[in-house]
């Protein structure tokens, strides 16, 4: 380890190392810092994402996939089935081996990569060096960066010592655990949503299937709809209750934002990137996508910075823009559709599922389903139909 | 005063990212707590996916 860097990185999910290695593709010496032990491990994450999408960001490698995934069945809350092809392919990934090689890809741009390093604190001085305090294997160390990119997921405490406010209200955050299940049976190419306030206020349970033996499944609870069952009880009844059979190969728990990005993602000597900086899909609470997408933005953005001798917000302020006229946008949107969304009780699904019923299977599309959802709030349809437009 | 079950505590960070006065911190290995600057709001005890914290009557 260096004493000083052009950029540090802190945090080796997606979004790190994807800043990571666009930052060392532009020259700067560049060093990450991960505080586990290893990078891809535990695995806070449900794992389904859109193949298309993926591929704008990275050349993928088969490697990283479990399942590919072309059905989606929606269970209403009285157990009504709505089964629907996907418009789009669907995946559900080998996260573990995907953080691994982005990693890896950072490394082998010139990025120093460091774990269990963890970063106590950092001080930023304006017009100067940030002063990072990090313990790397039992040792402390005080290493200089003239940008630090804050990529430390939900908890977000680097942005704070900036000045910035990164916390939390428990509307914008959902409680989520999930196991890896063995002894099951299901289709490899589906995944299951349970919808239903009896198991998941304010969110959903998922089914995803690693193979056609195995699944993520998992659930998520909005902060300010939890009341005196726990995340890890509601997941315990509804496995008792739907999959009593099987067992538990891992429990994870996690939080995840489904909260607006945050305002400010930039300051002097200071950029803030996936996770940390709130940018995951507000109905769907996927995070990967933007991850890789911020983490490339803030990455090039800092490299140039640097190359241009102008760690201050006059360079950088160019990620803000970037991404708040790219998935920033689009997510504000979803924002709305979230909050609409959370006040439907279960009633309503039910409603829909026994609509949705009397159509025949190939008649029945997500974009017919979200138009029915919307029949009594129109005002949120061109919301409904840019979320079919990507993301 | 905030007290965490560290049996329960699966290092996920959910409690550190909802704490409005960073009382909360996360390394590696362990969740730590600064019961001094702690304002006892509660939130990280509702968040906890694996109800691992509570709050309890701070001691004399």
């Amino acid at each position: 380890m260096q004493d000083k860097y052009d950029i540090i990185v802190v945090g080796g999910g997606p979004a790190g190392s994807t800043a990571a290695k666009w930052a060392a593709m532009s020259g700067a010496a560049v060093a990450l810092f991960e505080k586990d032990r290893e990078i891809g491990i535990p695995v806070r994450c449900a794992e389904a994402t859109a193949m298309d999408d993926l591929k704008k960001y990275v050349e993928v490698d088969e490697s990283w996939f479990a399942t590919i995934i072309d059905r989606v069945r929606f269970i209403s809350p009285a157990g009504i089935p709505v089964e629907v092809n996907l418009p789009i392919e669907g995946v559900v990934l080998k996260r573990r081996i995907l953080d691994n090689d982005l990693a890896i890809q950072a490394a082998s741009e010139g990025a120093e990569v460091f774990t269990k390093a963890y970063v106590h604190s950092v001080e930023f001085n304006p017009g100067d060096y940030a002063k990072v305090k990090v313990k790397h294997i039992g040792e402390e160390r005080i290493v200089k960066a003239r940008i630090v990119i804050a990529a430390d997921g939900v908890e977000s405490r680097i942005a704070r010592f900036a000045g910035i406010r990164t916390q939390y209200a428990l509307k914008d955050v959902e409680s989520c655990v999930q196991i890896l299940a063995g002894n099951i049976q299901l289709p490899p190419n589906r995944i299951d949503i349970y919808i239903s306030e009896r198991w998941a206020p304010g969110g959903y349970v998922w089914v995803f299937p690693k193979s056609s033996c195995s699944a993520n499944i998992g659930l998520g609870v909005i902060g300010n709809k939890i009341k005196t069952e726990s995340p890890m009880q509601l997941l315990n009844k509804f496995l008792r209750e739907i999959y009593p059979d099987v067992a538990s190969i891992a429990t994870v728990a996690g939080g995840v934002p489904v909260a607006c990005s945050l305002k400010t993602i930039a300051r002097d000597g200071l950029l803030i990137v996936g996770d940390a900086a709130r940018q995951t899909n507000p109905v769907s609470g996927g995070g990967i996508l933007a991850a890789l997408h911020s983490g490339k933005l803030a990455g090039e953005v800092a490299g140039k910075a640097i190359h241009k001798n102008d760690p201050t917000i006059s360079t950088l302020k160019e990620y803000q823009l970037a991404w708040d006229k790219t998935v920033g946008k689009e997510y504000r949107r979803f924002y709305r559709i979230k909050e609409w969304i959370q006040t439907l009780p279960d009633e309503y699904f039910d409603e829909m599922a026994n609509l949705l019923t009397k159509l025949k299977p190939d008649e029945i599309t997500l974009s017919k389903i979200f138009k029915l959802a919307v029949k009594n709030k129109p005002s949120l349809l061109f919301d409904v139909m840019r979320v079919f437009a990507g993301y | 005063m905030i007290k965490i079950d560290i049996d329960r505590c699966d290092l996920c960070g959910t409690c550190v990212g909802v704490c409005p006065v960073d009382c909360l911190e996360l390394s590696e290995q362990v969740l730590t707590v600064n019961q001094g600057t702690c304002t006892a709001c509660g939130k990280c005890v509702i968040i906890c996916p694996m109800a691992a914290l509570t709050l309890a009557e701070s001691q004399g």
